[in-house]
């Protein structure tokens, strides 16, 4: 269980977590979505104590990480910056690691073979690739056997089969009823690991329940129509007062209203007989809705995308 | 799924003694430490015999009892102890600013969220295997030296006024400027800065305060690191206006405990 209240850091005059309330229960994947810079980084360095938040407060299973007695036991960590050092070996940094909470020696070598280092775990860890490097760090997570994983951006640079490998970890993490909290900037990768999502833009919370919920709430359902008679079946819905969009001259994107609906009232309301070539329920991808939710909260536009739009 | 559940783990907490463990791990682990030692070593031991060699060789050729009188055999044996320092600083800074380098101290702090055991545990374990390793080098420098001075028979012996003081006292210097190194380091954090305020405070401090005008110049030189150093390693020359050999070494004590404390206060302070 993971706790934050109001949860404010100020570098400065910045705000890079800004009133962040939320709450990550166990015994499932719980996403936690934002553009770069949007200060999920932060939340996690102020989860683990390594940054003191200005105001407001991050706790874990009800304590502050800092009142943890041991908190490699309690909290597993993967942090998004390799966060070992470059000429030590795999098993010198776990050894290093465990030392300080009093996990056994066995247990090192039980979490190398777990996650596939065996062959590798002598050689110094400057030497390995991005993927090698993020199975150390889940190594590592998973040392002390915790009930709460903290994992920053765990999917960034792995191949497809890595990309699988911890997604099966992660919910194999979560069936066992521990608590899994993972960042990511790619929605994509969220809409297959996660059921829920909490997301946040310059440091605010946007918003936050299960994957469906947060889709459909973003992406208001649309439906797709085609039909020779645009103009009069546009007008009919707007005079119900649904959106249309008009994007070809036999196309109408309506929202605010389902396919059924709209067949009906082409058929027969207020005697349309409006013949329809295409009646389709538009489904938005998490990738769509986190793009509609966070556009006013990305920090650097790219100029490529929009100056079509805007100029 | 069932191989990351441990049944088998016992209860543990974080623990001074394992921080220690830890710390060890860390430091007999990295190829920069057996590097920088083994530094230390040749210099010392190398420099000490080359330098006694090259004194025997000239006195043997000037001859003359009024030549050696000045002479300090123990001391000419130990000067590599001032080149090793820069390995042992270096060794010592890099102990704290290699993590905050590599991203590692964010993985320290996590396992340690009360930080100052970590501080405590890498002071400790680096001034115990830098002792270790200086002392007997020292001894050897010493041995050798004297060794290659033998034809001057002016050579020291352990039982020289001094001689074991300055074996012991250069293998103290070394520590505590390995210490001081380490606060520094968790001072200020990134390893150009700290071996540039290292280095500078050793190296380039007695250098500005000759420009001061006497007596300041001698008041605030008794001070300094290298010339705290300058006198444990002495056994004949004797400047009456210089801190006493030991009242020396303790005073540098107090300024590597005083960098160990502002480091302590900044590792707690500061995000990591």
């Amino acid at each position: 269980m993971i706790e934050t209240t109001a949860l404010t850091k100020k570098y400065g005059e910045r705000t890079a977590v800004d009133d962040l309330s939320f709450e990550v229960r166990p015994g499932r994947v719980t996403g936690f979505l934002g553009p770069n810079g949007s200060g999920k980084s932060t939340t996690m360095r102020l989860l683990l104590g390594l940054d003191r938040p200005t105001s407001g407060s991050a706790r874990i299973n009800g304590k502050r990480y800092v009142d943890l007695p041991a908190p490699l036991r309690e909290v597993g960590a993967l942090l998004e910056a390799r966060a070992v050092h470059t000429g030590r070996s795999a098993r010198n940094h776990l050894l290093a690691m465990a030392a300080t909470n009093g996990i056994p020696r066995r247990r090192v070598d039980e979490m190398i073979g777990l996650v596939g280092l065996d062959g590798v775990a002598g050689k110094r860890v400057g030497g390995f690739s991005l993927g090698m490097g993020q199975r150390l760090g889940i190594a590592s997570a998973l040392l002390g056997d915790p009930q709460v994983l903290l994992l920053d951006e765990p999917v960034n640079g792995l191949d497809p089969e890595g990309i699988r490998w911890i997604r099966n970890l992660l919910k194999g993490l979560a069936d066992e009823g521990r608590t899994v909290f993972v960042s990511s900037h790619l929605m994509s990768e969220m809409a297959l690991t996660a059921t829920e999502i909490i997301v946040v833009g310059r440091g605010r919370l946007i918003t936050s329940g299960s994957v469906d919920e947060v889709v459909r709430q973003a992406a208001g359902a649309s439906v797709l129509v085609r039909t020779a008679e645009a103009d009069r079946l546009a007008a009919l819905l707007r005079d119900e007062g649904h959106q249309v969009d008009r994007t070809a001259p036999d196309t109408l994107v309506v929202t605010g209203t389902d396919s059924a609906q709209i067949g009906l009232m082409a058929a027969g309301a207020a005697g349309a007989a409006i013949p329809l070539v295409e009646l389709t329920p538009q489904h938005a991808t998490l990738e769509e809705a986190f793009m509609e939710i966070t556009r006013d909260a990305v920090e650097f536009h790219g100029t490529t995308e929009t100056s079509g739009a805007t100029r | 799924m069932s191989a990351i559940s441990a049944a088998g783990l016992a209860p543990s907490r974080v623990t001074q003694r394992g921080v220690l463990r830890s710390e060890w791990i860390k430091l007999r682990s990295l190829r920069s430490t057996w590097f920088s030692l083994a530094a230390a070593v040749l210099l010392v031991d190398a420099l000490g015999t080359l330098f006694s060699a090259l004194h025997a060789h000239r006195m043997t050729d000037n001859g003359g009892p009024n030549v050696q009188v000045m002479f300090d055999a123990t001391e000419v044996s130990l000067r590599g102890v001032f080149l090793a320092q820069l390995a042992i600083g270096v060794l010592g800074v890099l102990v704290i600013t290699g993590e905050y380098g590599t991203g590692m101290i964010r993985s320290s702090l996590a396992a340690v969220p009360h930080r100052r055991p970590v501080l405590i545990a890498k002071a400790a374990v680096f001034a115990v295997v830098t002792f270790v390793v200086a002392l007997p080098m020292t001894l050897i420098g010493f041995e050798l030296g004297q060794l290659a001075q033998r034809s001057t028979h002016v050579q020291a012996d352990l039982g020289t006024p001094g001689a074991l003081r300055a074996i012991v006292g250069a293998a103290v210097y070394l520590t505590l400027i390995g210490v001081l190194a380490v606060g520094i380091g968790f001072i200020v954090r990134n390893t150009a800065g700290a071996l540039a305020t290292l280095f500078g405070i050793v190296l380039v401090a007695p250098l500005l305060t000759n420009a001061l005008p006497e007596p300041y110049a001698t008041d605030v030189a008794k001070f300094l690191p290298l010339n705290i150093g300058s006198r444990i390693v002495a056994t004949t020359e004797f400047d009456t206006r210089a801190l006493g050999p030991w009242v020396g070494i303790a005073v540098l004590a107090g300024y590597a405990a005083v960098a160990l404390a502002a480091g302590a206060f900044v590792l707690s302070r500061r995000d990591a």
